[in-house]
């Protein structure tokens, strides 16, 4: 059972993908776990033969149990099984071991069959199985909607108190252990929201961006030229992230948040980002989220929305070192050549690990987010 | 479209957005953000299956009329004349 973050404890085991005899290869989903966040795909970092499955579905596992045999190619010969996922129990205080490879894209291919955690819990309880279902949730997941009427269901599709108890454990840690220093900056957004507003005109409703693509685009890209402030807190002090991994702060319904990653955010153009923005946020509430993103960020970006607060003081997610917020756009009077006007702006804040930058590093970074998006074109 | 219909419609769409929503104990004039608590995503969303169950072209511009429910039925009523 793999540990999907350092507040981690144990998960259930929903669901096999894979059946003994079957190969697998690096990155393959081989199994559904229900956690605190919400049911995660797991991934699988060996590439073999599946052997033999350890655990029976509905079974709560501790963390570094063993869930499956799987015979690595060389030792197909012998008895010599590797535990599906090889990473083991963490220590409080370490790095995310290993790394695990990169996801297959999730936007090509394929769908696998999608589940909010409300309906499989509710399937589950009615027996019913879900592959003869048709979805129409987001993205066609399978939603309390498609089910026949049971126990009354549970509002939003996670166990909210363990989700609570998820979000105090890491930001307990974080506030114990992080020296946060708080940085905060205005941000003019008209030329950026100009941008997405031509870009927008000519495009059907499914393709139009939203003004966090752009915003998320230039912190990745500031991100990028700021490497003291992407990566992990670990016993031996910082370890630069191996790319710019941007965790996406997602709020559930109900209550709750998760921030998995969008990888290598700084090398996707601003459609591509929209698009894995909607993939990860249909993912996070729908159920489908896999275990690799959910511990792969390198830093976390949060934006408060069109209905948010005006700016955020956010709290580091550990391990990471650094976290970025954008609060609500507002109109204010705004000094353009020497003349008040009225202006669409947004604060920025910043929220760095005392341990592994200063200010002055993070002032950096806002400042060269502002100046990004200040030519919108480029982004 | 007569107004069951687009009402239908649209409880089809948020039942997949927001799967506790009950739009029968919900006013017409109410907005669909705050009642449903739903976010620029949930917007997005809303509209392009809108748009995608019904056929007819929403510019952005006309997305502030579909924020009620009683906007979507007069924004869908308009078009069949």
């Amino acid at each position: 059972m793999p540990s999907l973050g350092a507040d981690m404890e144990a998960g259930t085991l929903v669901e096999w993908k894979v059946a003994p005899g079957d190969r697998v290869r690096r990155g393959d989903i081989v199994a559904v776990v229900e956690t605190q966040k919400g049911a995660i795909e797991i991934e699988i970092f060996e590439a073999g033969v599946v052997r033999e499955l350890a655990v029976a579905p509905g079974s709560r596992v501790p963390v570094g149990a063993l869930l499956a045999l799987v015979g690595t190619e060389g030792a197909m010969q012998t008895p010599a099984p590797a535990a599906v996922a090889p990473i083991g129990p963490q220590p409080a205080v370490s790095l995310p071991s290993a790394s695990p490879p990169p996801a297959p894209q999730p936007l090509a291919g394929a769908r696998p069959l999608r589940t909010t955690p409300a309906a499989r819990r509710r399937a589950g309880a009615l027996g019913i199985a879900l592959d003869g279902l048709r979805g129409t949730g987001v993205d066609g997941a399978i939603c309390l909607a498609d089910l026949p009427a049971g126990a009354p269901p549970r509002r939003g599709g996670f166990d909210p108190l363990g989700m609570r108890k998820a979000i105090a454990a890491a930001m307990g840690r974080s506030k114990r252990e992080i020296p946060h220093y708080y940085l905060s900056q205005t941000v003019d957004l008209a030329p950026a929201l100009e941008r997405i507003e031509r870009l927008n005109a000519g495009r059907s409703p499914p393709e139009r961006l939203l003004p966090a693509a752009i915003m998320l685009r230039a912190a990745a890209l500031a991100v990028a030229e700021t490497p003291e402030l992407n990566g992990f807190w670990g016993e031996d002090g910082f370890r630069p992230g191996d790319g710019v991994h941007v965790g996406w702060a997602v709020a559930l319904r109900g209550g709750g948040l998760v921030a998995p990653a969008i990888r290598h955010a700084d090398r996707m153009p601003l459609d591509a980002l929209m698009t894995a923005m909607r993939d990860l946020v249909a993912r996070a509430r729908g159920g489908g989220l896999r275990g690799s993103e959910l511990t792969d960020a390198t830093i976390t970006v949060t934006s408060l929305g069109d209905r948010g607060a005006e700016s955020v003081l956010p709290i580091i997610h550990p391990p990471q070192v650094a976290i970025l917020g954008f609060g609500r756009i507002v109109e204010r009077p705004w000094v353009v050549g020497g003349t008040v006007v009225p202006r669409r702006v947004a604060t920025l804040t910043l929220a760095g690990d005392h341990r592994a930058s200063d200010g002055h590093r993070g002032g950096l970074l806002l400042a060269r987010i502002d100046a990004l998006l200040q030519r919108p074109e480029t982004l | 479209m007569t107004r069951d219909e687009t009402v239908a419609l649209v409880a089809d769409i948020l039942s997949g957005i927001a799967p506790e929503a009950d739009l029968s104990a919900l006013p017409g004039d109410a907005d669909l953000r705050e009642a449903l608590d739903l976010d620029s995503m949930d917007i997005v969303n809303f509209v392009a299956a809108l748009h995608e169950r019904t056929g007819r072209p929403i510019p952005e511009a006309d997305t502030p009329k579909l924020l009620t429910l009683d906007g979507v039925v007069a924004y869908f009523e308009a078009d069949a004349r």
